[in-house]
């Protein structure tokens, strides 16, 4: 029995290579059932609210937020550091655990790619709108103009950021296609004549499984893993020097780019689960996001949050052991000041909660885990929040010292980005398969023994 | 000229792995593989080389960097050089987080577009599908009549001895390349 040592399989339920195809692609084929239609039709009506807010922030102005000469950067940039944390998992499922041969991110790598693209979504719409002059948006790209040609100033991190947020959002959708290829073939070939079977023939590009292709596309894959490996960390360094690079206490830490980073995997890898948690139930799918994902991604969500924790205490404890007395005051002022509330609502959510994944009981068990991922998601959105507002409502000059609330317009555009999100990800699991077919069938038999006499 | 070849059809991995290495030993001349997964180290038994797209990768990604430095370095400190708070006009620390970005960019777009070129991969293709399941469930071996000591009944045999569920012949008109 030397079986018992190895490690348990990755797919549970003994299934055949039929059997994958058949249960990844029955979601796809049948009629959506009056759950999706609840979900879509709340996920539809806040995408809704989005659309009247936005549209009514731009007529307006952005005197329709909240934020005043010294408040000036609040929810909006709150939210959009929030939707690009929440995209770096799925880079870290898809790249980085596949350069260390994590063969477990199979059953989970598609939906937590799509999660990436789609949260890249919801972030970029928010620096767009932040400009308020959003139809001159392109202005952020070097571009020749007559105004000299004027060109942009590289030198400055928000121009970073807008190339590598395009970047990310560009290699991120080219890997996640090119991951589904294979898996569209598989869906043309079983689709009957139609509209289904047409767009499917046209976008896996006649893929007909020959081995030499799949040869170049193994090395392409590791290619593309490669490059987004760097990428995603290079992306939330830049978001972090949007903050590290100015002269604001709180921000002007040279801890800013790990510590993001961290986080931003953190935040993710804890959406990853509540949306894989539902639509494993929802979709059949539970032999392919088993107990052992939930094992694992909770180990990797007391990791990141215990980085995550560190950098908190290190922030606060370098501030008070340095001599800059403004730093001092911001740090003392985040946890006693005015949004202490949102400052202990961070370190419950971000580090004490997910502590309890300590527990084997606790990790194993599907709601502890999901309502453990929903308070890191607000613990999440609360720490770009903490780190924007206390830095910026106590100015150098007492004289300036401001507050800032939220208006039911900054509210709705986040209600909005929330909408778009869980759209556009409804309608990702009825029209494509939300496993990777052609990975999970690569690794059925990994952990799978005396089955057959080899 | 019209070519005899014969297409095995297996339902698992180890059968066709297991006929592919006796055919090779055989000097049989196969022409393709078929696979619904990318079936690990199949590469090492069919003895195909690296793909050079890794060359690609490399050239688009130092094209793309060397293009966008030197474009930084043009705007900022030749076309039209603006004083951003007194920082040197050729700011080359700076730059480097785009050229970065442009990099991947340019290495990750090109390795794809190589890829679907050799590939012959684009919109609207037919393919060219040997056997219906095989993006589901089967895999393909196709082997090809090399010279007249090619013995169908023999090699018909070999790939039933490995679990071949379906063998048939097929003769193909070879198309001059």
């Amino acid at each position: 029995m030397a079986d018992i040592a190895l490690s348990p399989p990755l797919v549970t339920g003994y299934k055949n290579l039929t059997d994958v195809t058949e249960d990844v692609c029955r979601p796809m084929e049948q009629r959506p059932g009056a759950a999706w239609w609840a979900a879509f039709a709340v996920a539809f009506s806040m995408l809704l609210a989005g659309v009247v807010s936005v549209t009514y922030q731009i007529a307006t102005g952005i005197g329709t937020w909240g934020l005043n000469t010294t408040v000036g950067w609040a929810f909006d940039i709150t939210n959009f550091v929030f939707w690009i944390g929440i995209g770096h998992a799925g880079t870290l499922i898809s790249a980085i655990l596949f350069l260390f041969r994590q063969r477990w991110r199979t059953g989970v790598n598609r939906a937590a790619e799509a999660m990436t693209l789609f949260a890249v979504m919801c972030a970029g719409i928010f620096p767009v709108i932040h400009m308020g002059r959003p139809w001159f948006g392109y202005w952020i790209f070097p571009y020749p103009n007559f105004r000299g040609s004027l060109w942009i100033n590289f030198r400055s991190p928000l121009a970073w950021d807008a190339f590598a947020i395009s970047t990310y959002f560009i290699i991120s959708a080219t890997f996640w296609y090119v991951g589904l290829i294979p898996d569209l073939a598989t869906v043309r070939d079983r689709a009957k004549p139609g509209l289904r079977k047409t767009l499917f023939s046209i976008f896996s590009l006649g893929w007909d499984g020959a081995y030499k292709t799949w040869n170049r596309y193994e090395m392409v894959y590791l290619l593309l893993a490669g490059l987004a490996t760097p990428l995603v960390v290079s992306v939330h360094t830049i978001v972090s020097w949007d903050f590290a690079t100015a002269v604001i206490p709180g921000w002007h830490a040279t801890i800013f780019p790990p510590y993001f980073v961290a986080g931003a995997i953190f935040s993710g890898m804890a959406m990853v689960l509540t949306l894989m948690i539902i639509a494993r139930k929802a979709m059949g799918l539970e032999a392919y996001v088993n107990q052992r994902h939930l094992d694992v991604m909770s180990k990797l969500i007391i990791t990141t949050g215990s980085i995550v924790g560190l950098a908190y205490l290190t922030e606060f404890f370098i501030a008070q052991y340095g001599s800059n007395r403004y730093e001092q005051f911001v740090f003392l002022n985040r946890a006693a000041g005015p949004f202490a509330w949102a400052y202990w609502t961070m370190v419950s959510c971000n580090v004490l909660t997910p502590q309890l994944l300590w527990f084997r009981k606790i990790r194993h068990s599907w709601t502890a885990v999901f309502l453990i991922t929903i308070f890191v998601n607000i613990g999440m959105w609360f720490e770009r929040f903490v780190i924007i507002v206390t830095s910026l409502h106590r100015d150098y000059l007492p004289a300036s010292w401001a507050s800032y609330r939220p208006t039911s317009v900054e509210i709705a555009t986040l209600i909005g980005s929330f909408g778009l999100f869980f759209t556009l990800f409804l309608v990702f699991c009825r029209v494509l398969p939300v496993i990777a077919m052609a990975e999970i069938k690569g690794v059925l038999k990994h952990g799978v023994h005396n089955r057959e006499a080899h | 000229m019209s070519q005899f070849q014969l297409l095995g059809i297996f339902d698992d991995e180890s059968g066709m792995v297991g006929a592919i290495k006796a055919a090779r030993q055989q000097r049989l001349r196969i022409v393709e593989v078929y696979t619904p997964y990318a079936v690990h180290g199949l590469d090492r038994v069919l003895g195909l080389k690296r793909s050079r797209l890794s060359l690609v990768c490399v050239a688009a990604g130092g094209l793309g960097a060397v293009l966008k430095m030197w474009f930084e370095i043009w705007t900022a400190a030749i076309d039209w050089p603006v004083d951003v708070g007194g920082k040197p006009w050729n700011s080359l620390p700076a730059f480097v987080p785009i050229t970065f970005e442009v990099m991947v960019l340019f290495a990750g777009l090109a390795t794809v577009g190589a890829f679907f070129m050799v590939s012959r991969l684009r919109p609207g293709k037919k393919p060219d599908l040997i056997h219906p399941r095989v993006t589901n469930d089967r895999f393909a071996l196709l082997i090809q009549e090399t010279d007249a000591a090619f013995d169908v009944g023999r090699v018909r045999g070999l790939l039933q001895s490995h679990g071949a569920v379906e063998v048939s012949e097929r003769l193909v008109e070879e198309v001059p390349a």
